[in-house]
Order: C-alpha cells, then structure tokens, then sequence
C-alpha cells in the first residue's frame, strides 16, 4: 500500500479548480460552521427567556444569509468546473442530500419569521426548524466528507453504494464530530458577539465541550491519516495531510485554552483555524479521485476522477476570471457588512416586541 | 410512474412554486427602493412608513424565495444526473456565476439594510436595497440566459462526447441569445406587474376601510393614496411591456421553436396567411382540429411570419430531416448531435401536449390582461381625492390585481417548458435521457412528498403572515438615527 503509485499529471486548469471548490467548501464550513453552531446553542444557551433567545438569534441575524451563500457557489462551481463530479455526487448521495435541503429549508425561514408572531408556541416551533435545520446538514456533511475521504464506490461514473453503507464507524464519526466541532465554533462566536449573561454561559459552554471537540477531532484525523493515507496516483499528500490535521487538533485545543480564560477572540480564530485546517486535510486526501473509489482495474481515463468530470478549459478559463474579478470583492462587502455589525449586544439591545400587530 | 415523469414533475412543483416568491422578489425590492428614495429625499414620515410596510411584506416572501431556491440549484444534479454531466460544461457556468455575482450581493446587502437602520448613514442604507434589488436582476440574467440555452443551444458544439462551450465567442453567444434577449425583458416587466399589482391591491383594500371607517391616523390615506397610484401605474406600464416583450418573444420563438408555437395556437396543418385561434378543439389523437373559433390573419401577423407551420407538418419534417428551426437551419450543437440523436432516440414525437400548450398560453394572456385592466379601473375610481367604496366586488378586485399576474407568470412557465418538451435541450437532447439513472422512481416519489409537505406547510405560514402584516397596515415609525449608545436597544432586532 505505501509503494509510490505512479503519478498521473493533472492539467492546471482542472488542478487550480479543485484548490477554488476547495476554499469555497472552507468559506462554508467557516463562516456557516458557526450559524449552524449559534443555532444549536439556542436551546442550550437560550433557556431562560426568550429575549436571550432573540441575543443568540441576532448575533447571526445579519450575516447568516450571506454565509450560506458559500455553500451555493462551491455547489455551482462544481457544476461549472467538475460537471461530472456534480452529477455523479449530487444523484448518488441523494436521500443524505435530501435532509440537508430539508434542514436548510426549515433554517431559512426560522430566523425571519420568528421575529414576525411573538406567541411561545410558534417560536418554539420555528426555534426548532433552526435547531434540527442546523443539525441535519452538520452531520450530514460530517457524514459525507468521512465518506470521502473513504472513497465512495462507483462503476467508474456512478455511484452503486447502499444508503446505509456510508453510515460506517468512521462516518459516524466523522459526524459527531462536525456537530460538536460546529457547537464549540458556535458557541466562541456567541462569545465574541455578546456581552454579559449570554456571553458568559457561551464562555462556559465553549471551555468545557471544547475538550470534547478536541478529542473527537483528534481521533478524526489519526483514524482519517492511519486508515486512509492520502497518496494515490494523483500524487503524495500524506505530509501534508498530517500536518493539517494536526495543526486542527492543536488550534481546537488551544481555542478551548483561550476560551477559559476569556479570550474570546483567540478562542474564535483557532475554532476557524480548526474547521479550515481539518478540511484541507480531507481536501488533500480527495485531490484526484474527488472522494470516488478508484478501481485500478480500469484505465485512469475512463474512471470518475479530476481528468474525467473537469469541464473544457474555455469554461474553466472565464471561470477563472470571474472568480479572480468576483472573490475578492465579494470578501471585501462581506466583511464590510461584519464590521458594521461587529458591536456586541446583550438582552439590554433586544427591543420590546416592535413587531406587535394585532 | 417512472422516474422520468416523477421527476419531472418533482421540478414542475418545485419550480413553479418557487417562481410565485421571484417576481415579487426582483419587482418588490426595486419598489420598496424607489420608496426609501422618496422618504430619503423628502424626510415625510408617510415615505418611511411606506417602506417599512411594504419592505416587510417583501421580506417574509424573500425568505421563502430564497429557501425554495436552494432546492432548484441542487435538483439538477440529484434528479438530472445525466442532463447535468452532458451539459455542465455550458450550463454550470451561469448558475455559479448566478450565486457568484448576485447571490452574494442579494443577501448581504439585504442583512445589511434589515438592520443597518441604525449602523449606517441614511445615503448608504438606501444603497443597500438598490445593491439588493440590482443582485436579484443579475441573477434574472443569469438563469434566464440558462434556460434560453436549454430552448435555443447556440454558442455550444458536441465534442468529448458532451456539450461544450465553442470557446470565448461561444460563450458570448450564450449571453446575447437571441431567447435571453427577448425574455430576459419579458420576465422583469411581469415581475413589475406582479409588485405593482401587489402594492396596488393591499393599498386600495385599506384606502376602502378608510372610506368605511374613517381616517384611523393622520396621514394614513394619503400614504395609501400614494401606493395605490404607484403600484396601479407600475402595473399598467409594465403591461404594456410585457404585452410588447412577449409578442417579441413569440416571434423569436416561431424561429427557434416553431413547433411550440404551432402547439400554442393549435395549428395542425400549415396555414399561409395563418388566423389566430379563439378557442380549437382537437380530436383525442391530437392530429386534426373538430372545431375552432378563428380571427383570421392575426396568427401571422404575431408570428411575424406570412407562412405559420402546422403541428402535422413539422412532425412529417422532424422524420425526414430532423430538428429544423423555422428556417431549416439548425444550431452547431443540433447539427453535430444530429446523428447521435437519430441512433441513439429514434422515433421521438417532437410535438409536445399540446392542448397544455394551448390552454397555458391562453390563461397566461387572458388573465395577466385582466389584471392589468384591474389597474386602469382603480386608477380611475381613485381619481383626484376619490376613495374606493367598500363592497365585496372592490374586495375581490383588489385579491385579483394582487394575484392575477403572479399566476398569469405561472401558466407562462409552464407553457414555456411544457412546449419545449419533449426536449430537454431543444432538438438535442430528449428529457427522458437526461434523468439521473442511479436514482430509482421510488426516492424521486419519495423526497416529491416531503417537499410538497414542507412546502404546503410553509406556504401555510407565510400566507398567513403576509396577510397579518397586509391587514395590520402601515405602521408607526420613529425616523432611525445612527445609535452611538453600545447599551441602546436596536432600532431593529430578530
């Protein structure tokens, strides 16, 4: 298993587009990572009232729309420069791709309407269309990436797995991992974002789980580099792998350090170090074989891989320039928008029910 | 059923529902800007009031169009696996450029201006839902030229076994379709009458109340006054563009889809000097006409062509010499493809239902005019200072003029599509081979259902919450101001 393969060359265009999907997935799992944390913490931070409910709430309130935006690019960009790889994913992963829309579709209409009806019973509800639409796509997407990084069996263009044959050990894992990770991302964010009461209990929350994440995503990444070496033919990328997984198991365990002792910015950074690092690793192991199986029965060329699903290079070329044009102005306006929103708030700010209509 | 009819009618539910929150979406956004300007310009708190009303009304269904969107970018890839992987080299391209260039400024910017009242100077908090309103145009262009793609496949050539861009000026091509030219003005002018519409009918409803029961606060009717005559003018011009862009359309079609348009009007044989049909009846077969109804002359003159082809002779010609356009010429794409599709599809009927297409087009017209003379009546019962007189009809009036273009939109995209069929891409790829083979007619039916539950419960709510927040009427604001005080209560929070 550890002979070098021999190497196939990835033409750069297909190559520069995997490194694009790449750190569009990183956005997401970055800036939605800690929506989806916020939104799980309602009930955990929340408990008391439901003007601290509505702190927790507003703290994601301007952003979060923006931030799942990531996740809609890396999904077209991956129809615009992978077509095969979007096809064969997208229809094979099906029923799991099904609870993320379902998740997503309940989380996007829960903060807007729960502002617009003040009654218990109605914000209770939309309360857990944001819970379990927050929960859903974490595991899911925990789920999926382990997967990956397992390889997902296919006949050489489609997958031909069973549903319940990506719910392995180390899927679950992979899992449980995200959610909690995504909690204590979540939770640091809460405690950069507010002050008193909530703040507090999010400083608590994050130092204590903060353990638990770290020990999750420590066993993530031994089994992941132990178990599934990233070298293929596509290239030797166990190096780098390790070191990104190692660099996210220190970050979660210095945030959790920083975060009980008040740091709350520090504590933040590293959850983000965390998550970004932990997915290059995932990323580095999926270069190539875009997270399928490769039968090495079959010709390099005709199976689903990087050389195969890429799109001619005129698309991946105005694709190019678009994303070289668009991606930095499009951060530019987003962390615009998190500056003007980078007060931190309290019950205190939580206006009465302004929205009371008969 | 098959997977095939399942999914396409798992994409027919998904996207018509989806389109009842776009126009509102693209036109109200706008309206509510051009509001906020007024109030910007003038500082009178009935501009502001106006705002914030019909800024909430646009947000509850934002939220919705939103959501229901992210559905329709993944649907491609679960259910058209095969569809996807054939054309993604060209169609991919504008739908990430969609989330790319409009998606991010759209959302953004309108989290901005949710809660920027009090974070940002008034100049550039008005900005923030002009940059808003202009995303979801942006976005318009790109999914619009998508699908003008999928019924006219220029700039594109079969090489690697699938579609691909013919290069730069390909590429080029797919944005300047002469389909994307004609509909792209189509779709905005109907989204116009759609919010002006809206706007029109909420005001005149409560503008009746203030007639029945008095002015319940200073100011009230003339903010309505306002609405009703901005939103009823809003309405009338975009009629007329839409009635304008929409016979351009027609006549770029009758080039590109010939066949469409003969489903359209019914037409069976080739006519010369063609007449427009009233109403056609078709034998159950679907091969000759029993009865008609016709105004002769006017189906030329709206195809903008002397000699309109019939449903039976383009079939006979699709046998002998494939997928023509009206001129016998046929796009690089269907000429490379030609002989792929003959081996691999024989026997297509490239003729779609076509009393579907007939009755859609007619419904589109009919009630979309009928909307539009709504908004002529209530221009003139408000004349001058005049108030509506409450009464059921004006009621029901008021329902229509909100509701007819919405729905009018509805039969469009449906006649659009179905006529396309049984094409996927026009005269290139048949929709049946374009379904995801990996995904059984079981999981289709399957997550069908619970979309259509989750979408039937949340239409439920925001029904429900459209019209509480209609019904409540303008509400009382206090000018915001920039907050310098960290422990002040926000002008707006969730």
């Amino acid at each position: 298993m550890l002979t070098l393969l021999e190497t196939v060359s990835v033409p750069t265009l297909p190559m520069v587009w995997f490194l694009l999907v790449t750190v569009l997935w990183l956005g997401y799992f970055f800036l939605e990572g800690f929506d989806y944390g916020v939104a799980m913490l309602i009930p955990i931070l929340g408990k008391k009232n439901d003007k601290d409910k509505r702190v927790i709430v507003n703290t994601i309130g301007p952003v979060w729309d923006g931030n799942e935006v990531w996740l809609l690019t890396a999904g077209g960009a991956m129809f615009a420069a992978f077509p095969g790889w979007y096809a064969s994913l997208f229809s094979g992963l099906y029923l799991p791709l099904l609870l993320v829309l379902v998740g997503l579709i309940l989380r996007g209409v829960a903060f807007e309407y729960r502002s617009k009806h003040p009654g218990t019973r109605y914000r209770n509800m939309l309360d857990w269309f944001a819970i379990i639409g927050s929960f859903l796509p974490s595991l899911v997407f925990g789920v999926g990436f382990a997967n990956f990084v397992i390889g997902l069996p296919n006949d050489g263009l489609l997958w031909n797995g069973s549903f319940w044959g990506l719910f392995g050990p180390f899927a679950l894992l992979g899992g449980i991992m995200l959610v909690v990770l995504f909690l204590v991302h979540g939770a640091a964010f809460i405690a950069l974002k507010t002050k008193d009461e909530i703040h507090e209990r999010a400083e608590h929350f994050g130092s204590r789980v903060g353990w638990g994440a770290t020990v999750l995503v420590a066993a993530f990444v031994i089994c992941q580099n132990v178990f599934y070496p990233a070298n293929s033919e596509f290239g030797d990328f166990r190096l780098l792998a390790w070191v990104a997984g190692i660099i996210a198991i220190l970050a979660i365990l210095a945030s959790t350090v920083m975060t009980s002792r008040g740091r709350d910015g520090w504590g933040f950074i590293l959850t983000g170090v965390s998550i970004v690092t932990l997915f290059v690793g995932i990323f580095a192991k999926m270069y190539g074989n875009l997270g399928f199986a490769q039968d090495e029965a079959i010709p390099v060329e005709q199976r689903l891989n990087i050389l195969t699903a890429a799109s001619s290079d005129t698309t991946l070329t105005i694709m190019t320039w678009a994303a070289v044009v668009f991606v930095p102005i499009v951060l530019a306006y987003q962390s615009w928008s998190y500056w003007v929103f980078s007060r931190r708030i309290s019950t205190k700010n939580i206006p009465d029910e302004v929205e009371a209509v008969a | 059923m098959d997977s095939v009819t399942l999914a396409r009618w798992q994409f027919g539910i998904t996207t018509v529902y989806h389109f009842l929150f776009v126009p509102i979406t693209i036109a109200l956004s706008m309206l509510t800007a051009v509001l906020q300007t007024f109030w910007v310009r003038t500082g009178k708190d009935a501009y502001l009031r106006l705002t914030k009303f019909f800024g909430k009304l646009f947000l509850i269904n934002f939220a919705l169009g939103v959501v229901t969107g992210i559905v329709q970018e993944f649907q491609f890839g679960m259910n058209w696996s095969e569809y996807s992987r054939f054309v993604g080299d060209v169609f991919g391209a504008p739908l990430a450029l969609e989330a790319l260039l409009a998606f991010f400024l759209e959302s953004t910017f309108i989290g901005l201006w949710i809660f920027g009242w009090d974070k940002l100077p008034k100049k550039l908090h008005l900005m923030t839902i002009y940059l808003a309103a202009i995303g979801t145009m942006v976005s318009a262009i790109f999914i619009l030229a998508a699908n003008s793609w999928m019924q006219n496949p220029v700039g594109t050539v079969f090489n690697n076994g699938r579609a691909e861009v013919d290069g730069l000026a390909g590429f080029g091509e797919v944005l300047t379709n002469p389909i994307l030219l004609v509909t792209l003005p189509h779709v905005l002018a109907s989204a116009y009458m759609v919010a002006g519409g809206l706007m029109a009918g909420i005001a005149g409803w409560h503008l009746a109340k203030i007639n029945r029961d008095g002015e319940r606060r200073d100011g009230d009717t003339g903010a309505y006054r306002f609405a009703v005559r901005m939103g009823a003018w809003v309405m009338l011009v975009a009629s007329v563009f839409t009635v304008v862009t929409g016979d351009m359309q027609s006549k770029a079609m009758v080039q590109v889809q010939p066949m469409k348009m003969a489903a359209a009007e019914g037409l069976f044989e080739t006519e010369t000097n063609a007449s427009f049909s009233l109403l056609t009846i078709g034998n159950l077969d679907g091969t000759e006409e029993v009865f008609a109804i016709k105004i002769p002359g006017l189906l030329s003159f709206l195809s903008g062509e002397e000699t309109v082809q019939g449903i039976n002779d383009l079939r006979a010609q699709y046998e002998a010499e494939g997928f023509l356009r009206n001129d016998g010429s046929q796009t690089t794409l269907q000429e490379q493809f030609a002989s792929e599709l003959a081996e691999n599809y024989p026997g297509i009927d490239p003729a779609p239902i076509v009393p579907v297409a007939y009755w859609t087009f007619r419904i589109m017209i009919t009630i979309g005019m009928l909307g539009a003379a709504i908004a002529a009546l209530t221009l003139w019962v408000t004349r001058k200072d005049r108030l509506p007189k409450p009464s059921p009809l004006w009621t029901v009036l008021m329902f229509a003029m909100s509701l007819l273009p919405l729905f009018g939109i509805s039969f469009g995209w449906i006649f659009t599509e179905m006529g396309r069929q049984p094409w996927i891409v026009a005269g290139v790829m048949p929709t049946m081979a374009g379904v995801s083979p990996s995904v059984s007619a079981g999981t289709v039916l399957f997550s069908m259902i619970v979309y259509t539950l989750i979408y039937g419960g949340l239409a439920v709510i925001e029904v429900w919450l459209f019209l509480k927040y209609a019904k409540a009427g303008l509400p009382d604001v206090a000018p915001p101001e920039v907050q310098k005080d960290p422990d002040a209560p926000l002008t707006f929070a969730y």
